[in-house]
């Protein structure tokens, strides 16, 4: 009895120190960052100035005022919002007829769809330059980084909703459907105030990739439709130290996204380990 | 009075759309470091002069090179100025993605230094003209030589440089003897190994394009770098490139650098001494030559706008107006590219290393000689080369680890590199 008494106190102790330790190696890198984007670029490389150090403002007053910080976040808003929402318009009906009207090639189908994120991006890029520039004209348009993120996206997006769907008893869509609600009836007041969450969920991670993305977002646009991630690929340099500046560049544009994720880790939890526990 | 206010609309919009079409815009494509950081803030007084609206993209090297490729490659458009590099300069010129350049007398082409406008230079016409330059020289701690009782001499043998190398190290103390590239990349480690290799009398090509990888010389330049630099060397050398060997010399962890000479603008630790880049006793120093230029791309419907502004951007004007302006001064100006910045004592005064860099531009030999039949000092300017280069470049970083010996690395290289000229129809 009392090697079980010891054993619990042990794990009451270990396994929170264990987790703390874990999330605080998780959480140094932003922490250091944050750190360096207020040091100069010459202290940010000097050992001697690692946690004594006189604070500025420099870095990000000169984001602001030589980098037109504002133009790349709005942008990087309006892009993840439309992106997410088109992505969310398109997959839940998708998700919805796969999951309660599915067909002997729906298996297939989710796993064609799930092939689509294996393409190398770099294998189409001549093409998709080519095409959004010469043919279609959209290029450096927020309606393509729109496009192009939510059909990027979309994959994941019915995969998420398809599971979470899956979980919901087929019987109160019959019952629903026995009862006369329309096709779109099921969706609006029987599926989507059921799958609340997982919707949630997957709108929020969906938003957090649409933000983060940063292979076409970087090469689809030149001034116009620039993101936040295509400000930060513009501050490394080969030759030169300008961590200062990287820093204060990089935490400006995960902050709002770090922010989020704050707010809605109980829906973020909830979406990375869908499927894992049943 | 509707129809007073559809014609009052008629004309604001005429009016607003004559100021928009005369309003020029220029969309300029710049790798991100010190002198073009600076030169947005001294453009400010180009644009007020001209009414020239400029607007800068900034990206990482790498991803300039890929989005300029693929921009011109589809015809162009994107952007109107574009940065690039000595090794792309000459092919693009010839391959006519960028247009040639000719400036006023004013201008005074001549006052440029001619290895780097030769390097820049397709038949002995411009294609890009260069905003700053480059080479590589030796800079190393004199304090810590005269400590140990050695020195370092211009244009030094490999075996002094080895013996200085040793003097100086003292890792117990957190002093490294040489801190040299080790990164894989074709501009990272490549860059240093080609010199060093050049100077020990290799090439990249025989005259007939064939790779010599697998050659003595070769052998013995790879073999004393990785001797010098695994054994006086920092740990992990393999993950330095320029910026962290950067931070390491400037924490005084480096006894000796050799690398590009702007690094010197960057040191700040005292003690600080140059000297030219060694040699194995052939007539090819290990001295690098690069710059960054501007060209216009083919397709910018700006053209001339454009040449305008670069004609401005590389001009004697333009330096002194970067040393004039109140945020910067002559330790700002960008170098390697006019004899005439030289000539300044005020920059002299201020740029210690002033002499010893253009030492090594003017001594470095872009030209294709019977040694080395190819364009370009430490790369070759063929399209194939960056290919070529970085597949060589992880076998030396792989030599360098200790994965590989230093003759498995150069027989894989030399099949890759076989392996891609090939391909490419070489032979």
């Amino acid at each position: 009895m009392a090697i079980v008494a010891q054993q619990t106190k042990f794990s009451k102790i270990f396994w929170p120190v264990l987790a703390w330790f874990i999330a605080l190696i998780f959480f140094f890198p932003i922490f250091w960052m944050v750190l360096t984007s207020f040091k100069t670029d010459a202290d940010a490389v000097k050992p001697e100035f690692l946690f004594t150090f006189k604070p500025t403002l420099e870095n990000y007053l000169n984001m602001t005022a030589n980098y037109d910080y504002w133009r790349f976040a709005t942008n990087s808003v309006i892009t993840s919002v439309f992106a997410t929402g088109f992505a969310l318009a398109v997959g839940v009906p998708c998700a919805y007829a796969m999951a309660f009207n599915p067909s002997r090639a729906t298996k297939d189908v989710l796993m064609w769809m799930l092939s689509t994120k294996m393409l190398p991006a770099a294998a189409v890029l001549y093409p998709m330059t080519f095409l959004t520039k010469n043919f279609l004209g959209v290029f450096d348009t927020k309606f393509l980084v729109i496009v192009v993120l939510s059909l990027i996206n979309l994959p994941i997006v019915i995969w998420m909703l398809f599971t979470y769907f899956k979980e919901i008893p087929k019987e109160i869509i019959e019952a629903g459907k026995m009862d006369g609600v329309s096709t779109w009836g099921e969706i609006k007041d029987i599926l989507l105030p059921l799958a609340w969450g997982g919707l949630a969920s997957t709108a929020l991670l969906t938003f957090i990739f649409c933000w983060n993305e940063a292979y076409w977002t970087v090469r689809l646009t030149t001034t116009e439709a620039a993101t936040l991630s295509k400000l930060i690929e513009g501050n490394r340099a080969p030759e030169g130290l300008f961590f200062g500046r990287l820093s204060a560049v990089s935490a400006a544009a995960v902050g709002p996204i770090i922010v989020l994720g704050w707010f809605c880790q109980k829906q973020l939890v909830q979406g990375l380990t869908f499927g894992a526990v049943k | 009075m509707t129809k007073f206010k559809s014609t009052a609309l008629g004309l604001t919009l005429c009016v607003t759309g004559a100021m928009t079409a005369s309003a020029q815009e220029l969309t300029i494509a710049i790798v991100n470091n010190g002198h073009m950081i600076n030169m947005q803030t001294v453009a400010e007084a180009y644009t007020a002069e001209t009414g020239v609206t400029l607007n800068w993209v900034s990206l990482e090297e790498g991803v300039l090179r890929e989005q300029v490729t693929s921009d011109t490659a589809t015809g162009g458009g994107q952007y109107d100025v574009i940065n690039i590099g000595m090794q792309e300069a000459p092919i693009w010129g010839a391959a006519g993605w960028i247009e040639p350049l000719n400036f006023g007398a004013d201008y005074d082409i001549d006052d440029m230094l001619p290895a780097i406008r030769n390097g820049l230079s397709y038949e002995g016409t411009l294609y890009a003209a260069p905003f700053y330059g480059e080479s590589s020289m030796v800079m190393y701690r004199k304090d810590l030589t005269d400590a140990a009782g050695v020195s370092i001499a211009d244009n030094d043998s490999w075996d002094n440089i080895k013996a200085a190398a040793m003097a100086i190290h003292d890792p117990d103390n957190g002093v490294y003897g040489a801190c040299l590239r080790g990164k894989p990349g074709w501009g990272d480690n490549m860059a240093f190994i080609t010199t060093m290799v050049n100077s020990f009398g290799g090439a990249w090509f025989d005259a007939d394009m064939k790779p010599t990888i697998d050659s003595d010389e070769w052998r013995a330049a790879i073999n004393f770098y990785v001797d010098l630099l695994g054994n006086y060397g920092p740990p992990g050398s393999e993950g330095n490139s320029f910026n962290e060997i950067l931070a390491l010399y400037n924490e005084g962890k480096c006894g000796m650098w050799i690398d590009a000479t702007i690094a010197a603008s960057f040191l700040t630790v005292d003690g600080v001494a140059y000297a030219q880049s060694p040699n194995a006793g052939n007539p090819v120093g290990a001295n690098w030559l690069w710059a960054w230029a501007m060209a216009v791309p083919a397709g910018s419907p700006n053209a001339d706008a454009a040449k305008a502004f670069i004609e401005w951007a590389t001009s004697k004007e333009y330096i002194q107006a970067v040393a004039n302006h109140p945020d910067f001064g002559w330790g700002s100006v960008p170098t390697g590219t006019r004899a005439s910045t030289y000539a300044y004592d005020e920059f002299k005064a201020v740029a210690g290393f002033a002499e010893a860099e253009m030492m090594a531009i003017e001594s470095a030999a872009p030209e294709a000689t019977d040694l080395k039949p190819y364009v370009g000092v430490q790369f070759a300017a063929i399209p194939e080369f960056p290919e070529v280069g970085s597949a060589v470049a992880q076998e030396m970083a792989a030599a360098l680890s200790g994965a590989k010996s230093v003759d498995e690395a150069l027989a894989a290289s030399q099949a890759a590199a076989d392996s891609i000229m090939r391909e490419a129809g070489y032979y």
